[in-house]
C-alpha cells in the first residue's frame, strides 16, 4: 500500500512538472505513433512537429506561442481515451489533433464532446466525420470516396466482375465493406473475395484462389501498411494478368519501393500529394503539396507519406481558425471558425467544411494514378 | 482460527477498503480517477488469474479472451438480442465461465508451458471471432457500448466508475482471501507445491483446477464488461493476445499468490506508461528495462518480495 | 493440383521460418529451461540490420555476417544481463524478463532504425519458377536450403564438437553436466549465441520476400513457440516438423477453408493434437518429482 502511495506521488510530480508551460496557445494530440497502425501516427507527429516549430518561428498564432503535447497511444483505443482525459484536465489543451485509426477516433471523440473542445480527427471511416458530433471534424478521404473513384475507373475501362481481397485490419475491413455498399450503384459484380492478416507474410493462397476463378475482370485490394506491397509482389509472382487496383491505403512512395517491378501496372486512388512533382502547374494545389514534401523529406530524410499531409491539412486548418477567431482562448469560436473553413487547399484536396459536411472533400480530392516504371503516374 | 490469521484475512481486504475510501480524497482530477479506475478494473481480471497462477500453479496465456467475452456480451447482448445492459453483465459472466468449464476439462490436463499454449491458442480464438464476425461485433472498428442503467439511474463518468470498479474490487479480494482459507484454498496451495504428492494424499487435483480456472474466467469477464461499459466501446484489441500477457506480467509483477500483489501489479503497468510518456521515444526502452530490473530483483514479485523484507527485520 | 501444390509452397516457405524459430526456443530451453519470448527479435535484427548496413554501403554478403554479429551479441547479452542474473528464478519470472527483453528490443531498434517496412532485393534474382502449373520463387527456394543447411550445421555442431556435446549433456541432467567439468553458464551463454544466430539467418534469407519492420518479431514469436509445443518441447526434430506443419496448415486453411480463420485453423489443430498427445507429437511424457 506505501509503494502505491509512493507510486501515485511520483506520479503526481512528473504529471505537475510536464504541465508547466509558459505557452499562451496549447494544442493535444493522442497519435498512434507506435504499435500496428504506426505508419500512419508516426508520419502525423512529425509533421506536427515540424510544423509546430514552423509556425512559432513566424512568431506564433497571432503573437502567442504554440505548444504541442504529443501521446502515442500505441493503436490501444483504451489507451487513447486516457491520454485524451489526461490531455482536457491536465494539460489543458485548447484543441485536440487526435485520433490516427477509427477505433482510436471513436474513442476520443465523445470527450471533445464533453469537454466542448474543437477535435480534428485522421480516422479513415465516414463515422469520424459524422456532423451529429459537434465539436469533431476530420482530415482524411472517406474510404468510401476511394471506393467510388475505383468503381468510376473501372466502368470506363469496362472491368465489371472483380474480385475484392482485403486485409482483416480496421482499414481493410472498412473498405471492403464501404465499397460492397456501392457495387450496384456502378454496376460492379464481385464474384470472389479473399482477406488476409495484417501481419501476413505470405497471400500467395489467397490469390491462387481468385486466380483459378473464371471471368474475374480486375482485382482490388483494400488495405494499407505493407500488407498491399506484399499483395502486389504475390500478384505478380503467380502471373496473375488481369488489373490490379490498390486503395489510397497505399499513400507512400515507400509502396513502390517494397514492391519492386511488381508494382508496374498498378492503379490506385490517391491524393494530389504523391504526384506533387509531376502535377500541371495550373493545379491549385500544387504550391501547397510540393512546398510539403519538400519540407517533410528534407527534415526526415524519408518519403512524405499521405497520412502525414492528413496532419498537415488538420494543422493549418486548426491554426488558421484560431487565428481568425483570435487566439484560443474562446473554444466555440474557433470550433465555429473550422467550421466555416472555406477553399482552404491542402494535400488532401480543397476542403469546404459546413455544418452539414465536417470533412469538406469532394470526389475530385483523389487522382487515379497508374505505376509506370516505377513511379506515379496520371491515368487521366 | 487464531486472532493472528482472521486479522491477517481481514487485514488485506480492510487496507484495500480503506484505499478505496480514501484515495477519492486526494485524487485531483477526473484524469487520476480514470487511472485509479482502470487499476481496479485489471486488478479483478488479475486477481482472478492469480488464483490460477498464484495458487493452483496454473500459466494461463488466454484470459484476455475471457475479458473479451464479458465485454463483447453488453456489446453484443443488448444491440443484437435487445438483452437489457444489467442482464447482459451477468451472462456474460456466466458464458465466460461455462466456456471456461467445457475447455478447462481436457485443457487442465496439459503441464506447464503445454498448458501455456493451449490457453493462448484458446484466447487467440475468441480474438479472432470478434474480429471476423462483424455483423454481430462490428469487426475490427469495434461497436459502442450503451451505458449501465439501474433503477432509472444511468451510470457514466469517472467517478461513477471509480465506486463500482473499487468496491467490486474489494468484493473480490474478500471472496478471493476466503476461498484461499478455505479447505478448496488449502488445496490450491497443495497443487501448486506438488501436484502428484496432493494427488496422493487425496486432493481432487482435477476438480480444484477446474474451479480456480472457471472463477478466474468470471472475475475476468466481469473486469472486462466494465471496461466496455466505462470506455462506452469495445474493440477487438480488448480480447487480443497481448492483454493476455499483460495480465501475467502484472501478475506476476505484482507477485503470484498475493491479493495485494495483483492490485500493485495492475497499478505499475497501468500507472507506468502515464509516467513514461517523459521519455517521449524512449517510452518502450525505459518501460521495457524496468520489467527486466523489477523481475531481477525482486524475483518473486514486488509485494511478496517487500513483505519478505520487511518482515524479516522485525524478529 | 496446380492449386495444392500453390498452397504447399506458400506452406513451407512460411513454415521453414517458424521451424527457425522454433529452434531457436528450443535450443535455448534445452540449455537452461527458459522461454525465450524474445526469440522473434532475433530475426528482427537479422532483416533489419541487413537492410540498413546495405543500405549504408555495405555489400550484401557482409551485410549478412554483420547482422548475425549483432544478433549473436544481444543474445549473449541478453544471457549475461537478463537471464544468469536472475538465475534460479521461477519459470514465470524468466519468462516475464525475456518480455521485458522483447519490449526493450522493439524499442531500441524503433530508435536506432525506424518504424517503417522494409525489403531486401532477392539473393537470387529472376522470375518465379513454374512447377506443376504453380510457382516458387528462386528464393523461396533459398530460405528452405538455407533452413535445410541450417539443421544439418547444427546436428554437426551438436554431435561433432565438444562444445554441442557439452550442451547436449547440459541439456540431458544440468548438475551432472557440472559434475563432470562442464562450465554450464558458459554452455548455456553459447546457446542463446547460436539459438540468435539461427534466428537473424531466418530473417536475412525471408526478408526479400516477407518484409521487415521493427516488430516482426511479435508475431514469429507467438507462431514458433506454439509450433516447438506442437512438436514437443525439447525436441528439435519436433520443432522442424511443428513449424512447417503450422505453415502449412495456414496456407491450406487458407486455400480450401477460409482465409479469414487460417491462424484458428492452425491453433485448432494444435490444441486437437495436445488433447490426444499431451506432450506434442514428438515430446517425451516427463516425469514430475515430488
Amino acid at each position: 500500500m506505501n509503494l502505491l502511495r509512493k507510486v501515485f506521488a511520483v506520479a503526481v510530480f512528473v504529471f505537475a512538472s510536464a504541465t508547466v508551460a509558459d505557452a499562451q496557445i496549447k494544442i493535444g494530440a493522442v497519435l498512434s505513433v507506435t504499435g500496428p497502425a504506426s505508419f500512419l501516427g508516426d508520419p502525423e507527429k512529425r509533421t506536427l512537429e515540424i510544423y509546430a516549430a514552423e509556425i512559432n518561428k513566424q512568431g506564433g498564432i497571432n503573437g502567442q506561442k504554440l505548444e504541442v503535447v504529443i501521446y502515442d497511444d500505441g493503436g490501444d483505443p483504451n489507451q487513447a481515451r486516457t491520454f485524451a482525459t489526461r490531455l482536457i484536465e491536465e494539460d489543458k489543451v485548447d484543441a485536440l489533433l487526435a485520433g490516427s485509426t477509427t477505433a482510436t477516433t471513436m474513442a476520443i471523440i465523445p470527450l471533445a464532446e464533453e469537454a466542448k473542445i474543437p477535435l480534428i480527427n485522421f480516422a479513415g471511416a465516414v463515422v469520424a466525420a459524422d456532423p451529429k458530433f459537434k465539436w469533431n471534424f476530420k482530415t482524411p478521404h472517406t474510404d468510401l470516396m476511394a471506393c467510388e473513384k475505383i468503381f468510376v475507373d473501372l466502368q470506363k475501362r469496362k472491368l465489371t466482375k472483380i474480385a475484392i481481397i482485403s486485409g482483416t485490419d480496421a482499414f481493410g475491413k472498412s473498405m471492403r465493406d464501404q465499397c460492397m455498399t456501392v457495387v450496384k450503384k456502378y454496376g460492379i459484380e464481385v464474384l470472389h473475395e479473399e482477406t488476409y492478416g495484417p501481419r501476413d507474410s505470405d497471400m500467395t493462397p489467397q490469390l491462387t484462389n481468385i486466380k483459378a476463378k473464371a471471368g474475374v475482370q480486375a482485382v482490388v485490394n483494400t488495405g494499407f501498411g505493407q500488407g498491399p506491397a506484399i499483395v502486389t509482389r504475390n500478384y505478380r509472382q503467380l502471373g496473375i494478368s488481369v488489373p490490379l487496383y490498390q486503395s489510397h491505403g497505399v499513400g507512400s512512395k515507400q509502396y513502390i519501393d517494397l514492391a519492386g517491378d511488381a508494382a508496374n501496372g498498378v492503379r490506385l486512388p490517391a491524393a494530389a500529394l504523391l504526384v506533387a512533382t509531376i502535377l500541371p502547374d495550373s493545379d491549385p494545389q500544387k504550391k501547397v503539396v510540393v512546398a510539403y514534401k519538400t519540407k517533410y523529406e528534407a527534415e526526415t530524410k524519408q518519403p512524405v507519406s499521405t497520412f502525414g499531409g492528413h496532419m498537415y491539412d488538420g494543422f493549418m486548418i486548426m491554426i488558421e481558425a484560431m487565428k481568425r477567431a483570435g487566439g484560443a482562448k474562446d473554444k466555440g469560436k474557433v470550433r465555429d471558425e473550422i467550421e466555416k473553413t472555406k477553399n482552404f487547399i491542402g494535400t488532401g484536396g480543397v476542403v469546404n467544411m459546413s455544418p452539414t459536411d465536417h470533412l469538406g472533400l469532394d470526389l475530385s480530392a483523389f487522382k487515379m494514378l497508374e505505376i509506370k516504371n516505377g513511379n506515379w503516374t496520371l491515368a487521366e | 482460527m487464531t486472532m493472528q490469521a482472521l486479522l491477517r484475512r481481514h487485514g488485506v481486504v480492510l487496507g484495500l477498503a480503506v484505499l478505496v475510501l480514501v484515495l477519492p480524497l486526494v485524487l485531483p482530477s477526473n484524469f487520476y480517477f480514470r487511472i485509479a479506475t482502470l487499476t481496479f478494473i485489471f486488478a479483478l481480471a488479475v486477481l482472478g488469474l492469480n488464483l490460477v497462477m498464484g495458487y493452483a500453479g496454473q500459466v494461463s496465456l488466454g484470459h484476455g479472451g475471457f475479458f473479451g467475452i464479458g465485454a463483447y456480451a453488453v456489446a453484443v447482448g443488448p444491440t443484437h438480442f435487445g438483452i437489457p445492459v444489467w442482464a447482459a453483465l451477468p451472462l456474460g459472466a456466466l458464458l465466460a465461465g461455462l466456456l471456461a468449464f467445457l475447455i478447462g476439462r481436457p485443457i487442465l490436463k496439459l503441464k506447464g508451458h503445454y498448458l501455456a499454449v493451449a490457453t493462448l491458442g484458446m484466447g487467440i480464438l475468441i480474438a479472432m471471432v470478434f474480429t471476423n464476425e462483424a455483423q454481430f461485433t462490428g469487426g475490427p472498428d469495434g461497436m459502442s457500448v450503451p451505458r449501465l442503467v439501474l433503477f432509472g439511474w444511468s451510470a457514466r463518468g469517472p467517478v461513477t466508475w471509480y465506486w463500482i470498479s473499487g468496491v467490486s474490487l474489494v468484493g473480490a479480494a474478500w471472496l478471493a482471501m476466503n476461498l484461499i482459507d478455505s479447505p478448496t484454498g488449502r488445496a490450491f496451495r497443495a497443487i501448486h507445491d506438488s501436484e502428484p504428492a496432493s494427488g496422493v494424499l487425496g486432493v481432487n487435483v482435477a476438480r480444484y483446477k477446474l474451479i480456480a480456472f472457471v472463477l478466474s474466467a468470471v472475475f475476468a469477464a466481469v473486469a472486462g464488461a466494465y471496461l466496455a461499459l466505462y470506455d462506452g466501446g469495445v474493440t477487438p484489441r480488448t480480447a487480443e493476445f497481448l492483454r493476455s500477457i499483460e495480465f501475467v506480467t502484472m501478475a506476476v509483477l505484482g507477485g503470484l499468490g498475493s491479493v495485494i500483489g495483483s492490485v500493485v501489479g495492475a497499478a505499475f503497468l497501468t500507472i507506468l506508461p502515464q509516467v513514461l510518456t517523459v521519455f517521449h521515444d524512449y517510452e518502450h526502452v525505459v518501460l521495457g528495462l524496468l520489467i527486466i530490473l523489477f523481475m531481477m530483483f525482486l524475483r518473486d514479485g514486488i509485494v511478496p518480495t517487500l513483505a519478505r523484507l520487511i518482515f524479516r527485520r522485525r524478529p | 493440383m496446380a492449386q495444392f501444390l500453390q498452397y504447399a509452397f506458400s506452406g513451407l516457405t512460411v513454415g521453414a521460418v517458424y521451424a527457425l524459430v522454433a529452434l531457436g526456443f528450443t535450443l535455448i530451453y534445452n540449455a537452461s529451461g527458459v522461454i525465450n519470448f524474445a526469440q522473434g527479435e532475433f530475426v528482427m535484427l537479422g532483416g533489419m540490420v541487413t537492410v540498413f548496413a546495405a543500405a549504408a554501403g555495405v555489400p550484401l554478403p557482409l551485410a549478412a555476417l554483420l547482422a548475425i554479429a549483432v544478433a549473436v551479441l544481444v543474445g549473449i547479452a541478453l544471457h549475461l544481463f537478463a537471464i544468469e542474473p536472475a538465475k534460479g528464478a521461477s519459470a514465470v519470472t524468466l519468462i516475464i524478463i525475456t518480455i521485458g527483453a522483447s519490449i526493450l528490443l522493439r524499442g531500441l531498434a524503433s530508435i536506432v532504425f525506424d518504424k517503417r517496412f522494409h525489403a531486401l532485393p532477392a539473393f537470387i534474382p529472376g522470375e518465379a519458377w513454374r512447377v506443376g502449373g504453380a510457382s516458387i520463387l528462386p528464393q523461396s527456394a533459398l530460405v528452405l536450403g538455407g533452413a535445410a543447411a541450417v539443421v544439418v550445421l547444427l546436428w554437426v555442431f551438436m554431435s561433432r564438437t565438444l562444445v554441442g556435446k557439452a550442451m547436449i549433456a547440459t541439456a540431458a541432467n544440468r548438475m551432472a553436466a557440472r559434475l563432470v567439468g562442464i562450465n554450464t553458464v558458459w554452455i548455456i551463454c553459447a546457446s542463446f549465441a547460436v539459438s540468435a544466430a539461427i534466428g537473424a539467418i531466418g530473417g536475412i534469407l525471408v526478408t526479400p520476400i516477407t518484409l521487415t519492420n521493427y516488430d516482426v518479431g511479435t508475431l514469429l514469436a507467438l507462431k514458433g513457440f506454439s509450433a516447438a509445443m506442437l512438436g514437443g518441447m525439447g525436441n528439435p526434430l519436433g520443432a522442424i516438423v511443428g513449424g512447417l506443419v503450422v505453415g502449412l496448415l495456414e496456407a491450406f486453411g487458407a486455400g480450401y477453408i477460409s482465409s479469414a480463420y487460417k491462424d484458428a485453423i492452425a491453433f485448432l489443430v494444435i490444441l486437437l493434437v495436445l488433447f490426444v498427445m499431451p506432450n506434442g507429437l514428438f515430446g517425451r511424457a516427463g516425469v514430475e518429482r515430488v
